[in-house]
C-alpha cells in the first residue's frame, strides 16, 4: 500500500475531498485517477478504496467493468481506432487489421519499445466522417488504410 | 442574478443592442465532426486575419455548434446583420482563411466555396430542437437569452402550475426520443403522483448507440436548451435535483453542459428559489464509462450511485424507486430540448408537427454509404425516400441502396422494398425495426448482411453486463453461429438453431439490452435469407 508520497495521489484525494468521499463519487474518481496515472494498477485502486470506505472488491468491480478504464500501463502513443456502425461499414476493421499486421499487436496490446497502444471503441460519435481513428485525443476522419500508416508514422517519428 | 421575466427580458434586449453594433459575423462550426477537421485552428486563425485587417468592429468571429452537413466540413458561414442574409461556406481549410478575409473586406461573397443552401438537404428539415444550432454561441448563456432562451421557463415558473405543464406535454403527444418511445407526459405524470420529500430528474446523454451522434450534437450545440428542458421537467414532477449521464467519449460535450450549468448558476437559473418562484433545481453532470448497457434505464441510476451498470429486474419501475430509491424520471437528451418550444407553442402546435400517432420533429445521424453525411431534423412521417434520397442526395459511389439499418444493435435492416414507409415509431415497428436514438446507417450493396448481423451480436457479446444467463451465453453462441455462416460452414441444423436461439434470448433475458440483441439477426434472416442460405455448406 502507498503512501501519500507519489504526488499523483494528492490529487485523487483532494478530487474526492471536494466529491465529499461520497462512495457514489466512484466513477468520478476513477475518472481522475485515471487522467492522473494514465492507468488504474492495483495500488491506486486500494488507495482510492481505502479513502471512500468501500471495499477493494467493489472499487476493483467497478473499475473492470467500464471499457473506459484500463489496468494496464499504455505506450507513449495510443491509438483508438473506432469500431462503430458507421466506421465498420467504410472499413475500419480492415484499417484495424492493418494496424495489427504493421506493429505486430493485437487489439489492446502496446508495442515492445512501449511507443504505441493500439485501441479499439465502439462508437466515438464522429459517424459523419468515418472510418474514424484517435491518436493521442486528436481525431481524424475518412481513413484509408495507406492515409493512416502514412500517419501514425508521422506520429511515431 | 436574474429574478423576474423581465430583468430575462433586460438582458436579452442589452445582449441585442450589443450584437447590433456588429454588421457581420462570421460563424465557425465548432462541432466534433468539423473540429476533427481543424476547425479550431480555423477559428483562430479567421480572428486574426480579421484583426490584421482592422476589421473586427465589423465583422466578429464566433465558434457554433453543429449546422448539419458534416460531409463538407468545416463548415463557416457569414451572417449580414443588416439583411439577415446568411452565407454558408463549405470545405473550408487554413488556406482558404486568408482569401475569406479578404473577400469580407472588399463586401463580396467567396464564391469558390459557397455551399448552396437551397438544397433539399437544408430546405427539407424543420428544425425546432436543432434551431439554434450554427447560430448561437454554445460557451455563451447571454447568446441563447437573446434568442428567446430561458424565457418559457420564466413563464412556465411565473404563471403554470406542475398540472398544467404536464397537460401541456401530454396533449403535444411527445414521445421519449431515446428510442423507446414511451408518452413523455405520463412518464411525468406518474412521478408527480408520488409522494416524496426528494424526487430526481436524469437526463440520459449516454448515447452508446453506435452510429448514433444526435445527442452529442445536440449538447455541444446548445447545451442550454437541454438544461432548460431538464428544470422545466424538475419543476412539473417537483424534483429538486438533476444528474446528466454522460459518456466520457464525449469531452467536448461535457465541457459545454459543465459551462452552461456554471453559467446558469450564476445568473440564478439554476440554484435555490429559480427567478424568486420558490422552486429549487440544481444539476450535476456524471461521467459514464463506457458501457453501452448503461443506457438501459436501471443500469444507469446503478452508474450513477458509482456501481457497476448492471440492470435491475422492473418493476418496480423508476417512478416508484429510481435513483438512491426515489421516484425518477428519465429522459433521453432530445425529449428534453423538445420541451421548451412545446411549452413555448403550446402542445397544439407540436401536435400538428409529425404524425398523429408520433408528433413533433426527429433529429437522425445518417451515415454509412450516404452522400450527405450529417445531421438532420426533420418532421415524423417524412418517407425514408425522402431522408435518404432528397435530404441525403442519395447513395454514395453511384452504388445501388441495398437496406437501411436504424435502431443500431436493438434495431434491425429495412430493405428497399419499404423506401415509401412513412418514418414513425409504428411503422418502423411493423417491419420488423426500431425508431431508437436516430442512428440511420444507409448500406450499399457491396455490403453482407451477416457479416452486419454478426458485427452488431458481437457489440452486444461484449457490451452484455453478464448478469442474465440469457443475454451472457446467448449472444457468446449466436455470435459463434453466426461466424459459422461467416466461414460458410453452416448446415442447415444451425439455422434452425440460429431462430430458436433468438427466440430464446429475446424473449427470456432480463433487460432491454438481452431482449433486443436479436433483432438484427431475425431482420436480416426476414429479408435476407438468400445470404444466410449461402453461408450453409453443401453436402
Amino acid at each position: 500500500m502507498a503512501d501519500i508520497v507519489d504526488s499523483r495521489y494528492k490529487i485523487i484525494d483532494q478530487a474526492m475531498r471536494k466529491l465529499g468521499y461520497e462512495k457514489s463519487a466512484l466513477l468520478e474518481v476513477l475518472h481522475i485517477a485515471q487522467e492522473t496515472f494514465g492507468y488504474l494498477d492495483r495500488d491506486a485502486l486500494k488507495f482510492i478504496a481505502k479513502r471512500l470506505k468501500a471495499p477493494y472488491s467493489k472499487v476493483y468491480g467497478v473499475a473492470t467493468f467500464y471499457h473506459r478504464f484500463t489496468l494496464k500501463p499504455q505506450g507513449k502513443h495510443t491509438l483508438v481506432v473506432c469500431l462503430g456502425t458507421a466506421c465498420y461499414i467504410k472499413g475500419a476493421k480492415e484499417i484495424l487489421a492493418a494496424l495489427e499486421t504493421r506493429f505486430a499487436i493485437k487489439v489492446t496490446q502496446t508495442t515492445n519499445d512501449n511507443l504505441l497502444s493500439l485501441l479499439s471503441a465502439r462508437c466515438v460519435g464522429s459517424c459523419s466522417i468515418a472510418p474514424v481513428m484517435i491518436c493521442d485525443n486528436k481525431t481524424y476522419g475518412k481513413l484509408t488504410i495507406d492515409e493512416t500508416l502514412e500517419k501514425i508514422e508521422e506520429i511515431l517519428s | 442574478m436574474i429574478t423576474s421575466l423581465l430583468e430575462l427580458e433586460e438582458l436579452a434586449n442589452c445582449k441585442r443592442c450589443d450584437e447590433a453594433s456588429i454588421v457581420e459575423e462570421l460563424r465557425v462550426c465548432i462541432g466534433s465532426s468539423c473540429v476533427s477537421r481543424g476547425a479550431d485552428e480555423i477559428e483562430k486563425n479567421l480572428k486574426t486575419a480579421i484583426e490584421n485587417k482592422g476589421l473586427q468592429n465589423r465583422c466578429r468571429v464566433k465558434g457554433v455548434g453543429c449546422s448539419g452537413l458534416c460531409a463538407n466540413g468545416t463548415l463557416v458561414s457569414h451572417y449580414k446583420n443588416s439583411t439577415k442574409e446568411n452565407t454558408l461556406y463549405e470545405e473550408i481549410i487554413l488556406d482558404d482563411v486568408d482569401a475569406l478575409v479578404a473577400s469580407i473586406e472588399e463586401q463580396k461573397s467567396y464564391s469558390l466555396k459557397v455551399c448552396d443552401t437551397n438544397q433539399l438537404f437544408f430546405t427539407k428539415q424543420t428544425k425546432i430542437v436543432l434551431e439554434n444550432a450554427g447560430i448561437i454561441d454554445p460557451n455563451d448563456i447571454e447568446d441563447y437569452i437573446a434568442h428567446g432562451g430561458y424565457a418559457t421557463l420564466f413563464h412556465v415558473l411565473h404563471e403554470m402550475m406542475p398540472v398544467d405543464v404536464i397537460n401541456e406535454v401530454k396533449i403535444s403527444g411527445l414521445r421519449g426520443r431515446g428510442g423507446g418511445g414511451f408518452p413523455t407526459g405520463q412518464k411525468w405524470e406518474s412521478v408527480y403522483k408520488v409522494q416524496s420529500d426528494q424526487k430526481y430528474i436524469v437526463c440520459n446523454g449516454d448515447e452508446g448507440d453506435p452510429g448514433a451522434f444526435m445527442d452529442r450534437a445536440l449538447m455541444e450545440a446548445d447545451p442550454h436548451k437541454v438544461l432548460e428542458g431538464m428544470i422545466i421537467a424538475g419543476f412539473a414532477c417537483e424534483a429538486t435535483k438533476g444528474y446528466i449521464y454522460v459518456r466520457a467519449e464525449y469531452p467536448i460535450a461535457v465541457e459545454k453542459i459543465n459551462r452552461a450549468i456554471k453559467q446558469a448558476r450564476k445568473l440564478g437559473i439554476l440554484g435555490n428559489q429559480i427567478a424568486h418562484s420558490g422552486f429549487d433545481f440544481d444539476i450535476e453532470v456524471r461521467l459514464g464509462g463506457g458501457a453501452f448497457v448503461c443506457g438501459e434505464a436501471t443500469a444507469l441510476i446503478a452508474s450513477i450511485e458509482g456501481n457497476r451498470g448492471n440492470p435491475r429486474q422492473k418493476p418496480p419501475h423508476l417512478s416508484d424507486y429510481g435513483l438512491w430509491g426515489e421516484p425518477t424520471v428519465l429522459n433521453n437528451v432530445e425529449t428534453l430540448a423538445n420541451i421548451p418550444s412545446i411549452l413555448k407553442n403550446g402542445g397544439e402546435w407540436f401536435k400538428n408537427i409529425g404524425t398523429p400517432t408520433s408528433t413533433g420533429t426527429k433529429i437522425f445521424a445518417l451515415t454509412g454509404h450516404i452522400k450527405n453525411t450529417g445531421l438532420v431534423e426533420v418532421p415524423m412521417g417524412i418517407t425514408l425516400r425522402e431522408l435518404i434520397f432528397e435530404i441525403g442526395g442519395g447513395v454514395s459511389d453511384g452504388k445501388a441502396l441495398k437496406a437501411i439499418q436504424t435502431g443500431g444493435p436493438s434495431g434491425g435492416c429495412i430493405p428497399t422494398q419499404f423506401l415509401d414507409l412513412s418514418i414513425d415509431y409504428d411503422s418502423l415497428k411493423s417491419v420488423g425495426t426500431i425508431m431508437g436514438s436516430g442512428g440511420m446507417i444507409v448500406i450499399d450493396e457491396s455490403s453482407n448482411m451477416v457479416e452486419l448481423a454478426h458485427f452488431f451480436m458481437d457489440f452486444c457479446k461484449s457490451a452484455s453486463c453478464g448478469k442474465c444467463v440469457p443475454c451472457r451465453v446467448g449472444t457468446t453462441q449466436l455470435t459463434l453461429l453466426l461466424e459459422k455462416y461467416i466461414a460458410k460452414e453452416a448446415t442447415q441444423a444451425n439455422f434452425e438453431l440460429l431462430k430458436e436461439l433468438s427466440k430464446v434470448v429475446k424473449g427470456t433475458s432480463l433487460c432491454g439490452l438481452g431482449q433486443t440483441a436479436p433483432n438484427p439477426v431475425l431482420s436480416t434472416i426476414r429479408y435476407f435469407e438468400s445470404e444466410y442460405l449461402e453461408g450453409i455448406k453443401n453436402d
